[in-house]
């Protein structure tokens, strides 16, 4: 490293790292990883919330996992949680419905109603 | 594969002891035996200054907080919570236990009180890596600095800061750059004072530790602002980890072009070298500290000249203490206004302090100054263990005083600590209760002076030794009443004609005591008694024959069969064979033993 410019660019890339540890304010996904949301598939709705945070470069959400919240039959299934304590629970997702999650919910904030749990209530 | 969780393992000297290197190795195994090892980042972090508690391990993104942990929870921790998302509530960090959520460091009692500026990246990064410093806004105040600032705006920033040093006596540190800038010389230097060793400080330690290059960009700066080119560190080579980070750091920052020529194509050069100190308590003095760099015998002079002036080998050197450097590049970042914004009119900032003694959270505080006393004791420091009561709490070290609990609500800042005869020191904080006897304390320190006084001026050599004898005698029962006066003399011409801060400042702890405690040391002289119990020549054992079931245990377990007596009937010791060593009184179990 010679000049100014690499140094923020090394900062860029190192805040980006460093931002898992930061834990208020945050956009929080929750993804549900006991036995029957692994089993149905939990683990690639995990890892594209990952990926689809880190491509785009997003450090103010992070996830994290839980375990069984007792409705088995809706996994895979997360929650959001917005900054300010809102909380929606989307269900039976996969890596693509996640991807769409990060896009419209954690970007833009604007809830993916036909993927949350009322939604699928209805049918 | 993305890192989805950082598991942040304290690696202080305090939890190195216990275990965290091994807690480290079961993570990366257990996480593996898995299947997760690429999912997950162990990461070796500062101290977290909750060493009480220690070893510390947080898992983010949630920031669970876990303590005590042993090498043998790690399985649960990586089956439980990395595994499954199950928090292990049983190891969660205090009153976290009791909530159904995880809790973050901030949410905890003893964080949320404090204000961390110099400990900031402490318990945060991981210090041998230095891009997380970087991550932090690290070398962005030296950037700033080279790039926008002259060395005359730099200092002019520092003294509007109002930044003083840590290391105790509080001067200036914006007005000690000017001193060294204004100088004409060939070569200048900066050096930074790491020979901590006021007993039960070490904030020192942990900012080198946890947080290296914070004092690395805090010396480029200062080294920007006076004029010059090269630095050194005095640290104590008692430090073993201290001293392998600094020195990683100083290889990390060289390889970054942070250290050494041409630094971030400014045209300014700037490197540091390590000296280890051998732990001679007169070396943390500046003139003893740079007579040592200079290889020689660690003796102080008389000042002035002051360093600014003649220093390390005759050139203009600044001298501040780490915690001191650990403040600079966040006046930087922030501006001089945000950080005279905190604390008071005259001490602006924080104040880390290392809290120890009889408290319930031993361990590293930050708090801005101002706070009072007594929020740091009860309020950040959980209070004094097993519901006995405060009675004192020494700050400054063998060069401070004690404090009684009629002072215990002052504000803590430089002038309130000198005015009522002790001081801020480098942050050490002993807390003692009624089990303490206040002579004894005072013996302890001057205990510690006596030792390491440097020998060079009679005052201090024969002056404090002299005092310790004193002291010696009245806690064998030997004093006299005008032992007392004897004392207050000698410590008043000790301060008066001492050669260096060391000398000078070693009767505070006598004097202090004799202020606050005198019925003490009179109980000890007329009614050679110790009201606390711990000067042994002065105490008696006795059965108390109403309370002796005589069940012979007492006279079993005396070391010099003292105790005699006829089973079911009250026992006698013998005080000529007695050695008052304690045993039969720890033994009893009906209290029947007494030594008052």
């Amino acid at each position: 490293m010679k000049s100014l410019k690499d140094l923020e660019a090394i900062r860029e890339k190192a805040k980006l790292e460093l931002s898992l540890r930061e834990t208020t304010g945050k956009t929080r996904v929750i993804v549900g990883m006991a036995t029957c949301g692994i089993a149905a598939g939990a683990r690639p709705v995990m890892a594209a919330f990952n990926q689809e945070l880190q491509l785009r470069g997003i450090q103010t959400a992070s996830v994290s996992m839980t375990g069984c919240v007792g409705v088995c039959r809706y996994e895979p299934m997360c929650d959001v949680i917005d900054p300010n304590g809102e909380k929606t629970t989307y269900v039976k997702l996969d890596a693509e419905m996640a991807k769409r999650i990060v896009a419209e919910h954690i970007v833009n904030g604007h809830v993916v109603y036909e993927y949350t749990i009322g939604a699928a209530e209805k049918q | 594969m993305i890192i989805r969780a950082h598991i942040l393992v304290c690696g202080g000297t305090g939890c190195v002891a216990s275990k965290s290197n091994e807690i480290m190795a079961q993570f990366e195994k257990h996480a593996l035996a898995n299947g997760i090892e690429k999912e997950i980042k162990v990461v070796k972090t500062g101290c977290f200054g909750l060493c009480e508690k220690g070893p510390i391990v947080v898992i983010y993104p949630e920031g669970a907080t876990y303590s005590k942990v042993s090498p043998d929870d790690v399985k649960e921790i990586v089956e439980e919570h990395l595994l499954k998302g199950r928090i292990v509530k049983r190891l969660l960090l205090g009153d976290a236990e009791a909530q159904d959520v995880a809790r973050s460091l901030d949410n905890v009692g003893f964080f949320s009180r404090q204000l961390r500026i110099a400990l900031r990246n402490c318990g945060v990064i991981n210090p041998e890596v230095i891009d997380e410093y970087i991550a932090r806004d690290g070398y962005a105040a030296l950037a700033k600095v080279l790039t926008k600032m002259t060395p005359q705006e730099v200092i002019a920033e520092m003294k509007k800061s109002g930044l003083r040093g840590r290391g105790g006596a509080g001067f200036p540190t914006g007005m000690k750059w000017e001193f060294a800038a204004v100088q004409k010389a060939d070569q200048k230097y900066v050096c930074c004072n790491a020979d901590e060793g006021d007993p039960g400080a070490f904030m020192d330690r942990s900012v080198l530790e946890g947080d290296p290059h914070s004092v690395i960009e805090a010396m480029a700066i200062a080294g920007y602002a006076i004029g010059s080119n090269q630095g050194y560190v005095y640290v104590r080579a008692e430090y073993p980890i201290a001293v392998q980070r600094l020195r990683l750091a100083m290889d990390q920052a060289r390889e970054y072009g942070l250290l050494g020529r041409n630094i971030l194509e400014t045209g300014f050069d700037f490197d540091l070298e390590i000296r280890l100190g051998a732990g001679a308590f007169v070396c943390g003095e500046e003139t003893a500290l740079m007579t040592s760099i200079e290889g020689k015998r660690g003796e102080p002079r008389p000042r002035p000249p002051f360093p600014a002036v003649k220093g390390l080998w005759d050139k203009p050197t600044i001298l501040n203490n780490v915690e001191t450097y650990a403040n600079v590049p966040v006046i930087f970042n922030k501006g001089a206004e945000w950080f005279a914004s905190i604390g008071t009119e005259k001490s602006k900032g924080t104040k880390v302090f290392a809290v120890g003694g009889k408290i319930n959270n031993t361990g590293l505080v930050e708090i801005p100054m101002g706070t009072p006393l007594r929020e740091v004791i009860y309020d950040i420091g959980g209070g004094i263990p097993n519901g006995k009561k405060f009675k004192a709490v020494q700050t400054g070290g063998p060069s401070g005083g004690c404090i009684p609990m009629e002072h215990i609500d002052i504000p803590i800042e430089y002038e309130s600590l000198v005015a009522i005869g002790s001081m801020m020191g480098s942050g050490g904080m002993i807390v003692m209760d009624e089990d303490n006897c206040m002579v004894d304390i005072a013996k302890f320190f001057l205990e510690f002076t006596v030792d390491e006084s440097c020998g060079k001026c009679p005052p201090c050599r024969i002056g404090t030794k002299r005092m310790h004898e004193i002291l010696e005698r009245i806690t064998q029962g030997k004093g006299e009443l005008a032992d007392l006066e004897k004392l207050e003399t000698l410590a008043n011409s000790i301060k008066q004609s001492a050669l260096c801060g060391l000398g000078q400042t070693a009767p505070n702890p006598v004097l202090s005591t004799l202020r606050y405690f005198r019925e003490e040391y009179l109980a000890h002289v007329v009614d050679k008694k110790c009201p606390a119990g711990v000067c042994k020549s002065m105490m008696t054992y006795t059965i108390i024959a109403d309370k002796c079931k005589g069940c012979s245990l007492c006279a079993k377990k005396c070391p010099t069969s003292a105790i005699s007596g006829e089973i079911k009937k009250p026992y006698l010791i013998d005080q000529s064979k007695c050695i008052k060593c304690g045993v039969c009184m720890d033994s009893c179990k009906f209290a029947a033993i007494t030594n008052r």
